[in-house]
């Protein structure tokens, strides 16, 4: 193989993304070859400067209501709109969809019923339930400005900050070492119960860590809802649930680091 | 769709996918005013379609809109950078002055760092902005852009190597 094509695969490399093979070459060719390992290096010191959060442009504050008012406005006109007014808004044959779209609808309009009353048609399992009270409250934490109580990066002052208001002792760990810094703390309130709320970042994801004891013992489960990755296990007599809408590798990544230090 | 129980099923699936959205625009873009109107528009393009949707995974699917919806603009301004592209040959000279340290040195200067990117093409712009500040993986990013993923790592090996020339040479 010439240093042509190790040119491209090093960047796989730096990403995690190549398979077996291809990775032992790579790692059997970079100590032999000056020029591709300063390729290597110089690419890492890139990446890891790009990914810093600096880059990212944060959408203006009025962005999300003045879409918000947008598709409510659009979709007051397209329920007035004449047929030819409809047709420039949603070039789709609409003779066809109507009757599939109104029962679309009415299977969601069902589904909200059963769910809002336990009606018992499609009851959810209690960890369906946990599991939207925990993305609940990830997403309020993010709406309403209250994502912490204790807002430090210092894991020294954040664990005494739960003395007093919990019974147990969370163990806090800094993991910016690692790319995770601590953003803060936060107590919360889950499965009628005050629990703690560890604030972490990656780029401009914030991801919520909720901890409680529990006597219970279950595996490590990954779920997805509306587009937030949610990972839960217990550990320790401890429960852990993790939420983010960091994509699911990542947060794999995380949760391995938590798990890593609880287990010390 | 005129239902407005699936506007709030929509606005609870895509708006917290609003940053990302945004950021990708703004890159391919490279405007805050334009970034705005266009991610409107997308997120209008995106609830009119939305019975596509199916309940996919939310930000790969309001990204392929933002992007569409960007490159329409683009095409329509006859923007200059989408053939830039092809001039890539006329930049291969070899260059022996990119030490980590200073590269390292250098793009510490965030401002640098982001006017360099800013005149990368297009091209490697959006790969570098969905690999580096969205974090997407090499699947995701070719599903996106329709690419292969075999693309996607040359992209990402070139881009890197154009920005990195970029950088050196600025100052």
């Amino acid at each position: 193989m010439s240093c042509k094509e190790y040119d491209t695969l090093m960047d796989g490399y730096l990403d995690g993304e190549l398979d077996l093979l291809s990775t032992l070459r790579v790692e059997a060719h970079l100590p032999e070859c000056a020029n591709c390992a300063q390729t290597y290096e110089s690419h890492r010191a890139l990446r890891s400067s790009m990914s810093s959060g600096k880059l990212y442009f944060k959408p203006p504050n009025k962005l999300a209501e003045r879409i918000h008012v947008a598709l409510h406005q659009a979709n007051n006109v397209e329920r007035r709109a004449s047929p030819s007014v409809r047709r420039v808004l949603k070039p789709i044959p609409w003779g066809i969809w109507w009757p599939w779209l109104s029962l679309a609808a009415s299977a969601v309009l069902v589904s909200m019923i059963a769910w809002r009353f336990g009606s018992g048609i499609f009851r959810p399992s209690a960890e369906d339930l946990l599991a939207q009270e925990v993305l609940s409250s990830h997403v309020r934490s993010l709406m309403a400005d209250h994502l912490t109580d204790v807002p430090s990066s210092d894991q020294h002052t954040v664990k005494p900050w739960f003395n007093g208001k919990l019974d147990f002792s969370p163990l806090v760990k800094d993991l910016s070492g690692d790319g995770f810094p601590l953003v803060g703390g936060r107590l919360d309130y889950l499965q009628e119960r005050p629990v703690v709320a560890l604030v972490y970042q990656r780029r401009k994801h914030l991801i919520n860590l909720f901890v409680w004891p529990s006597a219970e013992e279950s595996r490590q489960k990954t779920l997805t809802r509306q587009g937030y990755n949610l990972f839960h296990w217990t550990q320790s007599h401890m429960t852990y649930w993790v939420t983010s809408d960091l994509n699911q590798t990542e947060l794999q990544e995380f949760v391995r680091l938590v798990q890593g230090h609880q287990g010390r | 769709m005129a239902e407005p129980n699936t506007l709030t099923h929509f606005e609870a699936a895509l708006l917290p996918h609003l940053a990302a959205a945004y950021n990708l625009a703004r890159w391919l873009v490279r405007n805050d005013h334009d970034a705005e109107d266009l991610v409107q528009e997308a997120y209008l393009r995106a609830f009119n379609s939305f019975d596509g949707f199916h309940g996919r995974e939310g930000r790969g699917w309001i990204l392929a809109i933002v992007r569409n919806t960007c490159y329409t603009w683009l095409q329509q301004r006859r923007n200059q950078e989408l053939a830039e592209v092809f001039d890539e040959e006329q930049h291969t000279g070899e260059d022996h002055s990119r030490s980590p340290e200073a590269v390292l040195l250098r793009s510490a200067d965030a401002q640098l760092l982001k006017d360099a990117l800013e005149k990368l093409p297009v091209e490697f712009r959006e790969i570098l902005v969905l690999r580096e500040l969205e974090g997407m993986s090499y699947r995701e990013i070719a599903d996106l852009v329709g690419i292969p993923v075999g693309t996607v790592m040359s992209r990402l090996a070139r881009g890197r190597e154009r920005l990195q020339r970029q950088l050196t040479h600025a100052v």
